[in-house]
């Protein structure tokens, strides 16, 4: 049987033409990313039924949802979507839990779901009695979501949840969206033009782009690709999947291990075993044909060069690297790339300054 | 103070107030409904005709629906078909009369109400399992209560106070058409001042005293 997303959207607006083609995962995150106007919402509308896009095709798994060849369209209230607008539009006239309640009891109160473990999620046990006029923005985008869960969706649908909050608020919210990435089963596709979201959220990712190429991957290869870097221009980086191996209470270190290396980073919290996310950015590291015998940075690991890429900047060059399973980038100056005469296929020293934990 | 004659009036003037708001809130709400949607080229047109009695003389009403309710007018001919008789000067006639003459103080009101709440609500409650109906029940009803509120005392007042078109088309029938506004005008006609008075006073308090009562309950336009 075959699981997964499947949309077909030929979006037409004035001046505007994409057609999209995307089957994702049922599992995990996807992330839409691409600049204002490239078309996410109109994709996530279209899949939520609240847009009837000419000619295109939605199903997930054996649901058809649109199929303009049939024809069929499911109207939107008949889709086991879950919807988190841009905006927190909570029911301005229910407080927090009726808003909680209004898909629930409108879903038939599925058994499958564990509404008091949503709240104990989110963190919103507190405001239950409260009215929405009463919540700050970042606790009314947490009860949107929550309402959308208790719903049961075969699919969650998040348009920029984060956009409109400041960045203290985005800062309050991200830790709880990713906790519902590592304990929900249920598959969501998330809209951001926002990299760092991205970067800590996402499986899977979709690039919509200026031009109407569409490219679709796992997130970790996704980010390491040289060709796709101009979409990244600002901030070129890779995300590494670690886990917590060992703590050194003398040094206050921790190491954390990952397909082909190991990062010592400050002291964690988290016990081993413990999963973390990565980001190290391509200005980060630094390259060496020789070992780095006397040198203040920790991570030091064996590489190899399998690529580079112009950058905005004509001084600079960004070069990708093979380190056992795992992809890394880094911006180097076109003068240091001749001069230790690098090519594909050159062994290196790979040196990486820092890395910032993602949530 | 008030005569026996003065109180029937009052009595008839509520009985036509309530029927022909409530009636308005039945009929009118659809059609709101629809103009604060629709995206038909429709919408224009049906919209300059709910507007219509506005800026008609209500004597240009009165007049068209005397004629139309008369024995040879379209509306006369089939109430004689029907067997139900002639309409004007009966009460039925003047509830219709006045649900066309305060149609647009019932229907603006929703409209806006309507319009206020925008799309936003109503996908939301769509992508929550709401059909079409549902959305309209429980989101956009509660949504635009303050318009009902509004609209509800526009339309019974207006009522309360036509003249024009309740004279050309119900005429001055005790207990089945005279109403407060042309009782008061038949204590002028006749130079009984003082009855007069105790009317118009009593309903200028009335309507001051509803009024009041609105602006006073509706609570401030909530910030969401």
């Amino acid at each position: 049987m075959d699981e997964a997303i499947h949309v077909r959207l030929p979006l037409r607006h004035t001046g505007f033409a994409l057609d999209l083609d995307l089957a994702l995962p049922t599992r995990g995150i996807s992330a839409l990313y691409g600049p204002s106007g490239s078309g996410k919402t109109s994709c996530l509308r279209a899949i939520a039924g609240l847009d009837r896009v000419a000619n295109g095709y939605v199903a997930i798994g054996e649901e058809v949802w649109q199929d303009e060849s049939r024809p069929v369209f499911v109207p939107a209230h008949r889709r086991a979507v879950g919807y988190v607008f841009q905006e927190p539009s909570l029911f301005a006239h229910l407080s927090v839990r009726e808003n909680l309640d209004y898909g629930h009891r409108r879903a038939g109160r599925p058994t499958g779901i564990d509404p008091p473990g949503i709240v104990e999620m989110l963190g919103i046990g507190t405001l239950l009695d409260r009215r929405p006029q009463a919540l700050s923005g970042g606790e009314r985008q947490r009860v949107a979501i929550a309402r959308a869960l208790m719903s049961q969706p075969r699919l969650l649908l998040l348009d920029e949840p984060l956009a409109a909050l400041d960045s203290a608020r985005k800062a309050e919210i991200l830790p709880y969206l990713a906790r519902l990435h590592d304990t929900l089963a249920v598959p969501a596709i998330y809209v951001s033009h926002a990299l760092e979201e991205v970067a800590q959220l996402a499986d899977h990712l979709v690039l919509l782009g200026d031009g109407q190429r569409v490219q679709s991957g796992p997130l970790a290869p996704m980010l390491a690709r040289l060709d796709l870097a101009a979409a990244f221009r600002d901030d070129p980086g890779v995300v590494v999947a670690t886990t917590v191996a060992a703590h050194d209470d003398t040094d206050h270190l921790s190491r954390l291990d990952f397909p082909g290396g190991q990062l010592f980073v400050a002291r964690r919290p988290e016990p081993s075993g413990h999963r973390l996310r990565y980001r190290i950015h391509a200005r980060d590291v630094s390259l060496t044909l020789r070992k780095p015998e006397a040198t203040s940075i920790l991570n030091v690991m064996r590489a190899k060069v399998t690529g580079r890429a112009e950058t905005d900047t004509p001084a600079y060059l960004l070069v990708r690297l093979q380190a056992g399973d795992t992809l890394l980038l880094a911006r180097i100056s076109r003068r240091s790339w001749q001069s230790l005469q690098l090519a594909s296929g050159v062994e290196v020293w790979v040196q990486i300054k820092s890395a910032a934990l993602l949530g | 103070m008030l005569s026996a004659a003065d109180l029937a009036a009052l009595w008839l003037t509520l009985k036509l107030a309530t029927t022909v708001t409530l009636l308005l809130f039945v009929l009118g709400t659809p059609v709101a409904w629809w103009l604060a949607r629709s995206r038909s080229r429709w919408r224009h047109p049906l919209s300059a005709l709910v507007a219509l009695p506005l800026v008609l003389p209500p004597t240009v009403l009165g007049f068209y629906l005397l004629v139309a309710f008369g024995p040879h007018g379209p509306i006369g001919t089939l109430t004689q078909a029907l067997g139900i008789g002639l309409l004007s000067f009966t009460f039925p006639g003047l509830v219709i009369a006045s649900m066309l003459y305060s149609m647009p103080f019932v229907i603006q009101p929703l409209r806006n109400a309507f319009e206020a709440i925008g799309e936003r609500p109503l996908e939301v409650a769509a992508t929550l399992r709401a059909g079409p109906l549902d959305r309209f029940v429980s989101v956009a009803l509660p949504l635009s209560r303050r318009g009902f509120v509004t609209a509800g005392v526009l339309g019974f007042a207006h009522t309360v106070g036509e003249f024009g078109v309740v004279l050309m088309i119900g005429g001055n029938i005790p207990q089945s058409t005279r109403v407060v506004s042309v009782q008061i005008f038949d204590h002028v006609e006749a130079l009984q001042y003082g009855q007069a008075h105790a009317l118009a006073g009593g309903l200028m308090v009335f309507s001051f005293l509803v009024l009041l009562a609105v602006y006073g309950t509706q609570p401030r336009l909530r910030s969401f």
